[in-house]
């Protein structure tokens, strides 16, 4: 078995770029469950909001407004303009397709229409349809926005570095990743111990308490889908950009749930959770992976038990395995604290 | 006469407790639990003082309303659970709201905050008209209400309870939030507030608690608490007093004639009619729905409409209201 690669996986998953994209998800989550009690089960759609506003301010809408306008937008001013477009237009867009007739309701329609307009905009954004296809093309996706991003790199692309765990591109990329969730975790930091905090708590806890106190809890519910969805947007983003593709099936249900995952690990209503929860479960389902696949063509694990191609449905049996002895044993999570959950059952 | 001549009159004249009605016996005049920060809203003595005058009827006029609904109708399929015709609150006296139980005293509270919207009706409370205005509006007119079911909110602290319930502050404010210089001198005042009121409510021991350890009692205090830092004019009680243990009831009790002492107005719901003749200056009764009567304390159990509507039309005693209810 070779631990060096087992190794390097390991730590590839806890501080690479699927943390980082989780762990920015599920701050927003956070912002979302954790602090407000809003049960967005369509986190996917957020991140596909900033890849795709990215994606398509570079690869169609640009060049279409460059033709049509007569234009002459470099694409280095469309890759600025495609992140504010990915950043801020389309994450409001979606906040108010799913916050203005939900927020008003129960918590649980809310977490209905997330999921159906995340389904439904990952198969819009998949469609054949010419008049479709020609601003997201379809289930390949678009390509070719990611130039101006990597064109600022300082690193080598043909080093290796960190203990050859990243590529020169890679390690770019994971370099402004930390430091823009490091601005995240602040931001969201300040956020909570800030008055503004306090009333999504209460909101959270009850909403009409929140409202006799004069709290106006549908403009506050509206203001933290939007900002969590924005988070969500820019791990999505960086997503799109380490893949230099914007595909709608990186965009699946599944990518929500593992937000979920990764914010429930750490626990829910703690600014670190999601980093940590992101980290670790990046680094156990890295980990198990490289592990198990060393170990099968090492022929330490069998073809009766398991092969190389089944690794990968293993790998997130374990995982859902991990997932019911954490809710049996510590279901507050990692940073949860139990006697604060029970305050529910009274 | 009009109401500022008379409370003049009164400011120069009367005595404490000597109003027409009497105030009931061990009058809370000498409640200083709460003692107002601020000049008092109103004069309560003459507020007290001025129902002298108002006849014991259903819907009638006050010399000088808060609060005033006219012909509020709330239905829930078939069923009317409110119908009020006209309803008005004085200003700076502590008025119950009592009923039997399903009566619609607390539809009617929800449809005078906004938590519901009534079928037809208006309401005007402050020379507000508020049929329109959202919920959370109505505690920045000064309107503040708690719940029949006491909504502590759980997983935060008693202090951040209390701390939620001022109004304008700057820190509530998405982009001032991240920017703690422009909101610290102020969250400073009001945790300043905060304290003196958890002092006043015997509750400091409790501060940094989760508000979800709390018992019973302690929660229908701290939602009291957490209202007066709205710094209301009005204060609407749904039951404040239930399931509160005698000891602490005495002290809740003092804390609502203080309100009112302070200048506040206090219109609140309560089945325990001892605890209404002890603090309430007026009465209104419903029943299914409508308003059946009003008046003074003292004077409710001999209503025959109410002594219909509690115990059934053919009873021809006067109500002990000790006893019975
Ligand atoms: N949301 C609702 N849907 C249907 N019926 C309702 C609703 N809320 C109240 N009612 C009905 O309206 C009537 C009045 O209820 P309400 O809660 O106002 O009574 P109450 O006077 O506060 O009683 P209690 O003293 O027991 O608290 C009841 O018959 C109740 O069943
Ligand atoms: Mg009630």
């Amino acid at each position: 078995m070779d631990w060096g690669s087992i190794i390097e996986s390991l730590f590839r998953g806890l501080i690479g770029e699927s943390f980082i994209v989780f762990a920015l998800a599920a701050i927003g989550l956070n912002l979302h469950f954790g602090y407000t009690g809003l049960l967005n089960f369509g986190q996917a759609v957020f991140m596909a909001a900033g890849a795709y506003g990215l994606a398509m301010m570079v690869a169609t809408i640009g060049p279409a407004a460059n033709r049509n306008f007569g234009w002459d937008l470099s694409e280095s001013t469309l890759f600025w303009a495609g992140i504010f477009v990915g950043v801020i237009v389309f994450p409001v867009i979606f906040a108010f397709v799913m916050g203005i007739p939900t927020l008003r309701l129960r918590a649980d329609y809310l977490a209905i229409v997330t999921i159906a307009v995340a389904e439904i905009f990952r198969i819009v954004v998949r469609s054949p349809q010419p008049g479709i296809k020609k601003w997201t093309n379809s289930s390949d996706g678009l390509t070719g926005f990611s130039g101006t991003f990597y064109d600022m790199s300082p690193f080598g692309t043909q080093d290796r570095y960190l203990f050859n765990l990243f590529t020169g591109n890679q390690m770019f990329l994971v370099i402004v990743g930390w430091v823009v969730l490091a601005f995240a975790a602040a931001v969201c930091w300040l956020l909570i111990r800030s008055p503004w905090g306090r009333v999504l708590k209460a909101i959270r806890e009850d909403e009409d308490a929140a409202r006799s106190l004069g709290k106006n809890a549908y403009s506050y519910k509206m203001q933290a889908l939007i900002l969590g969805g924005i988070f969500g947007a820019v791990g999505g983003m960086i997503r799109a950009i380490g893949f230099s593709v914007a595909q709608p099936d990186n965009f699946i249900t599944d990518v929500t749930f593992f937000v979920w995952v990764a914010l429930i690990l750490g626990g829910a209503g703690k600014v670190l959770a999601p980093i940590v929860g992101a980290s670790l479960l990046y680094g156990l389902l890295n980990f198990s992976d490289t592990f198990l696949r060393e170990g099968v063509s090492a022929d330490v694990i069998p073809d009766s038990i398991m092969t190389g191609t089944q690794v990968g449905q293993v790998r997130f049996m374990l995982m859902g395995l991990g997932l019911a002895l954490l809710a049996a044993f510590r279901p507050q999570g990692i940073f949860g604290n139990k006697e604060e959950m029970a305050l529910d059952d009274r | 006469m009009t109401g500022n001549n008379f409370e003049d009159q009164l400011k120069d004249e009367l005595i404490p407790d000597a109003g027409p009605i009497a105030g009931p016996p061990g009058d809370s005049s000498d409640m200083s639990v709460v003692t107002s920060e601020k000049l008092a809203l109103v004069d309560s003595e003459a507020a007290r003082a001025a129902l002298a005058d108002v006849p014991w009827e259903p819907g009638a006029k006050k010399p000088d309303p808060i609060l005033v609904a006219d012909n509020v109708v709330r239905r829930f399929g078939g069923l009317t659970a409110v119908d009020a015709e006209h309803v008005e609150v004085q200003r700076g006296v502590i008025t119950a709201l009592i009923g039997p139980n399903g009566a619609g005293k607390t539809t009617f509270f929800n449809l005078l905050t906004n938590f519901d919207t009534p079928d037809e009706g208006t309401r005007v409370f402050d020379g507000h008209n508020i049929d329109n205005v959202p919920a959370h509006k109505i505690a920045n007119y000064g309107m503040v209400r708690t719940f029949q079911l006491t909504k502590a909110l759980s997983k935060m602290t008693v202090i951040e309870n209390m701390k939620l319930g001022a109004t304008g502050q700057k820190g509530e404010t998405l982009w001032r939030s991240v920017l703690p210089f422009m909101w610290k001198s102020q969250e400073k005042e009001i945790e300043a507030r905060a304290d003196a009121l958890l002092e006043r409510f015997k509750l400091s021991h409790m501060r940094d608690e989760f508000a979800g350890t709390m018992s019973g009692g302690q929660r229908k205090l701290l939602e009291m608490a957490r209202a007066l830092m709205v710094e209301p004019t009005m204060v609407m009680l749904d039951e404040p007093m239930a399931g509160v243990n005698p000891a602490l009831t005495q002290s809740l009790l003092g804390h609502v004639t203080g309100l009112r002492d302070a200048g506040m107005t206090v219109l609140f719901v309560e089945h325990d009619m001892d605890m209404v003749q002890e603090i309430s200056d007026w009465v209104i009764v419903m029943a299914e729905g409508r308003i059946i009567a009003e008046g003074p304390p003292a004077t409710i159990g001999q209503n025959q409409a109410v002594v219909d509507a509690y115990l059934g039309s053919h009873h021809d005693s006067a109500l002990d209201l000790d006893v019975e209810l």
